[in-house]
């Protein structure tokens, strides 16, 4: 079980706490409805599948309630860092993550 | 000398004398018992059963080490070609000694490995895998057939015909292969599991973790010590022979044990196997309670979980020996060098009185000479062309005659082996040789280090040529390796290894650490092991076993390299090496190098299969733990649910929660329980508990412009004291959800959702509220346990309702359908409703939950002498699809947009945008030919649809026809005096007025007419209901 360090509540807590959410940084746009339906299918549908580093978001349920967000290394599984949700994706170098 | 050599099982040209063992019933603890030798105890002498015969064993015994002291080598039947098998090793990597144990009422359990069972006064055991007997079983001709059911076998031969597969091989198969027969009763025990938090977690408690958890415990890290075994010392409790700080192994042990037990700050658990590696240091512990226990206390837990959150681990799990891959090496009789060491030194057994030991490692020549010392002829033919001079001399001082570069190539015997085929190495190709008369042959194979849970880590292995073997590379997770499982082989190394790793793991942890030195004087594993560079299946032959649980050969691993397996994962699969029970631990090294040969490829090349949890066989009971029964899935009750059960209802469960379905009446089934609560809900007045529904309330400034945003109504302008049916959809355009917003005040929203939907849309609701929508200002708290709601409907329902209510006037006009008030309610505060889900003139009383039941008593008091009734969640079904009123999740799939399922009209078109508007325009959802919610009614009025029966355009063709749709509810209807039915059907809306059929599974069909999805009272005259 992941232990998961929630930006909101300054703590590591466990992974039985926490719901996935998808990926993160996908903006939901201002008016939708002026979007053409590929710029529309590409918002809806088209996401990631990285291997390696992955931003996504995760919700508090069991705690704060509040969701954040989370670069996770897909390979390993290892939570390389976690923060605020509408901070942008920060730049991560190697020595960051550790 | 020449010798033809038989090229599969045939009879030895030279089988000897020796009188094949007998079984021994005589003296107490077994035959086999020698004098002096091992840690059971000889003054508590126990029974126990195998097979109904009553065999006599010692406290301390496994049921495999009990049966080899009474000379019984015969324990089971293969899996596949139903061969005699035995006892391979004397530990928990035993593939072949599976047995059945039976430890009183229920608790009968399969394939509980012999050689990790321990005897207790009374215990009961049988053989597997056999039919009429052990020793004869007709699905031994299974043996006879094994050149047809080889390597994918499974994939070739039962491909085709199809039906004869059905009919034929599969369940023959299923009555040939297999295992132990499963436990036909419900578990009896329990189970329970704890979190546990150490500095330090040392597993395996062999020599290297004891000095692992001395060092740090030492330091003043908190340690947990966990290991498989009963007791701890691992290798070293069948090694009294090896002298440690100038004391005897033992002692040295018992001063260790002893000094980790006065440690506070240590805890050791025995009987406790780590079976999961996972992220940041949490691994899962199974700890063994009664299993051992003649007479388990009453409410002890059979086993407990541990999650152990370490900061640090280490990882000293030893290794393990493989065994040699020749002709024949799978008989009863034929068993691992260590572990015949560990039967004569822990358990005082001699597993046989003239022994072959097939060596290719100096650790089995201190085994060979334990045993000839202890009473046995032994000869070692030693693969190697040389050991060292210390190595051979206490073996030549014990009598052991050997030979080198000699190997097995061959054993005989059916139930026992009596004799060995030994064969000369000439330029790497066995020659010559000769058979030997022997009751027991040992195989000394070389270790294979316990990597599992360090492979649990996805921690990179290395392979290391000089041991042939992998070993643990760079670390992903906060842990170490010592002792055996690092490589090291020896006592020496294992201790020093073992204190370095806990000193150095209690400093990462914050300790201030020093390791122990320790001096070892002699030890009988040998310092260096080195093992025979030749893979191990040159001299293999048909019936030369790898994976011994599968019943895999070497040449099954060659075949399936023959016929293009190139992954050593598709090795795996095609011949299911290393994928039974025991994950091939005494398999995996074999198979590699078997397949690695045949490939020109080294080891490390080819690649190791993956090893998963759990490390051994873990039961069912244990995962699911307290998650069974009535605590599987914690059942949801309202707080009429009480007055509910007393007055008979029927129950469903509806997602969590448990609901009344109907109230039957004496003699009533639920056709007509459910035909007379409509009924008289429609003529008088039903009460409902629909406490069950999801509620939210949403407030602040912003509420109704963020409502107006999430759902599809205009709800930016609903006057407060209204209320509104809303949809929910996702971005996608597809309904998810329903519920009635009704506005409180300017600020203030009472919103409902499904049963089941409560908590998805409150998730979806705060992920738009916190991340998409934080211009407003808003506030969503989930209300659903707060509110009982109990729902009146029917034209009498002011009549029951008005003489309960204060503060408000609840006339048709004064309170017109669709608004809500605050009020009181039999003198409770509560929030009153004016809707309806049947038709009728309907009212919804939410009051605090702790007033459910008075409230609800004081509303059926009141409607019981207007003649109406209560009803529950089926009658409800029936009402709300008489007036074509969806329920998500039953009319809709996921896949349904407003206006598939008619209700376009509660679409807000002039709001410029709300979740799922531009999912709307999709063109997908904009096309022609999309399914959309109609009425069925059969033409025989009597005749009920499935829900889920196909819909097709008649007349009936040959399948497959285009299907067209299917039946989504259907019900009796009192009020229509007949069935009707709704359905999703290929522009059903144009289909109005026409017929389609429903073809049934017998082949028959059933004819409807396709009509509007409303059935009763369309003009909606019975919402204004009777005067008060
Ligand atoms: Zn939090």
């Amino acid at each position: 079980m992941l232990l998961i360090y929630c930006p909101y509540c300054e703590e590591e807590r466990p992974e039985a706490e926490f719901t996935y959410a998808g990926q993160a940084h996908i903006v939901r746009p201002g008016n939708p409805s002026d979007m053409s339906d590929d710029e529309f299918a590409a918002f809806l549908f088209m996401r990631d599948n990285a291997k390696g580093v992955h931003a996504e978001r995760w919700r508090h349920t069991h705690g704060c309630g509040r969701f954040f967000n989370v670069l996770r290394d897909t390979v390993t599984d290892k939570i390389l860092m976690t923060y605020k949700a509408g901070e942008p994706r920060p730049a991560l170098s190697t020595e960051a993550a550790q | 000398m020449s010798l033809t050599l038989p090229r599969t099982d045939a009879s030895p040209q030279h089988a000897g004398t020796l009188t094949k063992p007998r079984a021994i019933d005589g003296p107490v603890g077994g035959a086999y018992r020698v004098a002096g030798e091992g840690r059971v105890n000889r003054d508590r002498p126990m029974l126990f059963t195998f097979d109904g015969r009553v065999i006599s064993a010692l406290e301390g015994d496994t049921v495999a080490s009990a049966l080899l002291a009474s000379g019984i080598h015969l324990l089971g039947r293969s899996f596949k070609y139903h061969r005699p098998r035995g006892i391979l090793t004397a530990g928990s990597e035993e593939p072949n000694a599976l047995i059945g144990t039976d430890r009183g009422p229920g608790r009968r359990e399969p394939n509980t490995r012999a050689t990790v069972q321990e005897v207790f006064e009374g215990l009961r055991t049988t053989s597997q895998n056999r039919w009429p007997s052990l020793r004869f079983d007709i699905g031994a001709v299974n043996d006879l057939a094994s050149p047809l059911i080889g390597a994918g076998f499974y994939y070739k031969t039962f491909m085709k015909p199809r039906g004869f597969w059905d009919k034929v091989y599969e369940p023959l198969i299923r009555k040939a292969a297999g295992l132990g027969t499963a436990p036909d009763a419900i578990d009896p025990d329990i189970y329970t599991s704890r979190y546990a938090h150490a500095d330090v977690l040392v597993v395996g408690a062999g020599a290297a973790g004891i000095a692992a958890a001395l060092a740090a415990g030492r330091a003043g890290a908190s340690v947990m010590l966990v290991d498989e075994q009963t007791e701890i010392g691992g290798g070293l409790l069948s090694d009294p022979d090896a002298v440690i700080d100038g004391q005897p192994a033992w002692n040295w042990l018992a001063a260790a044990a002893a000094e980790l037990d006065g440690m506070a700050n240590v805890t050791v658990l025995p009987r406790a196997t780590a079976i999961a590696y996972n992220h940041q240091n949490m691994v899962a512990v199974a700890e063994r309670l009664t299993d051992h226990l003649a007479e388990p206390p009453a409410g002890m837990p059979r086993e407990r979980l541990w999650r152990v959150r370490a900061k640090q681990v280490v990882l000293a799990q030893g290794a393990l020996e493989k065994p040699m891959v020749f002709a024949g090496n799978d008989r009863p009789g034929v068993m691992l060098a260590s572990a015949a060491h560990t039967y004569l030194k822990r358990y005082g057994v001699l597993v046989g009185k003239q022994i072959i030991v097939a060596s290719a490692h100096d650790s089995a020549w201190a085994t060979a000479a334990a045993l000839a010392e202890a009473g046995a002829y032994v000869r070692i033919a030693e693969a190697r062309a040389d050991v060292p001079g210390p190595v051979r001399q206490r073996a030549v001082d014990a009598g052991v005659e050997f030979d080198f570069s000699m190997v097995a190539t061959g054993t005989a015997g059916r139930d026992r082996v009596y004799a060995a085929q030994l064969q000369l190495l000439r330029d790497g190709e066995p020659r010559g040789g000769d058979w030997f008369p022997c009751d027991t042959v040992l195989m000394a194979g070389g270790w294979t280090p316990s990597v599992h849970l360090f492979s649990h880590t996805k921690g990179k292995l290395r392979w290391d040529s000089k041991r042939q073997a992998f070993l643990p590379g760079e670390c992903t997770e906060a842990c170490v390796a010592a002792g055996a499982g690092a490589g090291v082989w020896g006592l020496d190394g294992a201790l020093k290894t073992g204190s370095e790793a806990g000193a150095s793991v209690a400093s990462a942890a914050g300790y201030e650490a020093e390791p122990a030195k320790v001096k070892v004087q002699s030890n009988c594993f040998g310092d260096v092991g080195s093992i025979a560079e030749a893979a191990p299946g040159s001299y293999a032959s048909a019936k030369a076993f790898v994976d011994y649980q599968n019943d895999v050969t070497a040449k099954d691993v060659r075949q399936a390299v023959q016929e293009g397996m190139r992954s050593i994962e598709h090795v795996k699969r095609y011949t299911t090496s290393g994928m039974a029970t025991d994950q091939g631990k005494s398999s995996n090294i074999n198979a590699l190098l078997i397949a690695a040969e045949a490939l020109g490829k080294s080891p490390p090349e080819v690649g190791l299969t993956t090893f998963r949890p759990p490390y051994t066989p873990t039961t069912f009971g244990l995962f699911a733990n307290h998650h069974r029964g009535a605590t599987f899935d914690p059942e949801r009750r309202t707080s009429i649910d009480a007055w509910a059960a007393d007055n008979g209802a029927v129950f469903e469960p509806v997602s969590q929660w448990r609901r009344a379905r109907y109230f039957p009446r004496s003699g009533e089934n639920m056709d007509a329980a459910v035909l007379r609560e409509c009924a008289t809900t429609r003529e008088a007045c039903g009460v409902f508990d629909a406490s069950t529904l999801g509620k939210i309330e949403v407030t602040g400034p912003d509420a109704a412009e963020f409502l107006n945003r999430i759902y599809t109504n205009p709800l930016a302008k609903l006057p407060v004291g209204k209320c509104r049916y809303a949809l929910l959809l996702g971005e996608d355009g597809y309904i998810r959800d329903d519920g009635i917003i009704g506005r409180l005040s300017e600020t203030r929203f009472h919103v409902t959702t499904t049963t089941g939907g409560a908590a998805r849309v409150l998730a979806m609701m705060e992920d738009y509220r916190q991340t998409e929508f934080t211009d407003l200002k808003v506030w969503l708290t989930s209300s659903t346990e707060q509110w009982a709601t109990v729902a009146i409907n029917g034209p009498k329902a002011r009549k029951v309702l008005a003489p309960l209510v204060d503060g408000l006037d609840i006339a048709h006009e004064a309170f017109a359908h669709m608004s809500i008030a605050e009020c009181a309610v039999a003198g409770v505060p509560a929030r009153l409703m004016r809707a309806s889900f049947t038709g009728e003139c309907g009212f919804e009383v939410n009051v605090p939950a702790r007033h459910g039941r008075a409230v609800w008593e004081a509303i059926w008091a009141s409607a019981e002498p207007h003649g109406g009734c209560v009803y529950g969640t089926e009658t409800m079904h029936v009402l709300r699809a008489e007036k074509g009123f969806i329920i998500v999740g039953q009319d809709t799939d996921g896949t349904v947009t407003p206006d598939d399922a008619g209700l376009a009209w509660a679409l807000g078109k002039k709001k410029p945008d709300f979740v799922g508007k531009r999912g709307l325009m999709r063109p997908d959802l904009t096309a022609s030919g999309r399914k959309q919610l109609v009425g069925l009614m059969t033409e025989d009025p009597t005749l009920r649809l499935p829900e889920g029966a196909q819909i097709v355009r008649g007349p009936l063709q040959p399948p497959p026809m285009p299907m067209i749709g299917h039946v989504t509810s259907s019900y009796r209807s009192a009020a229509l005096g007949r069935t009707f039915a709704m359905a999703l059907i290929e522009d059903g809306r144009s289909l109005i007025g026409s017929k389609v059929e429903l073809p049934t599974l017998d082949g028959e069909r059933q004819s409807a007419e396709v009509v509007k999805p409303m059935f009763y009272d369309a003009e909606n005259a019975r919402l204004v209901g009777e005067p008060a």
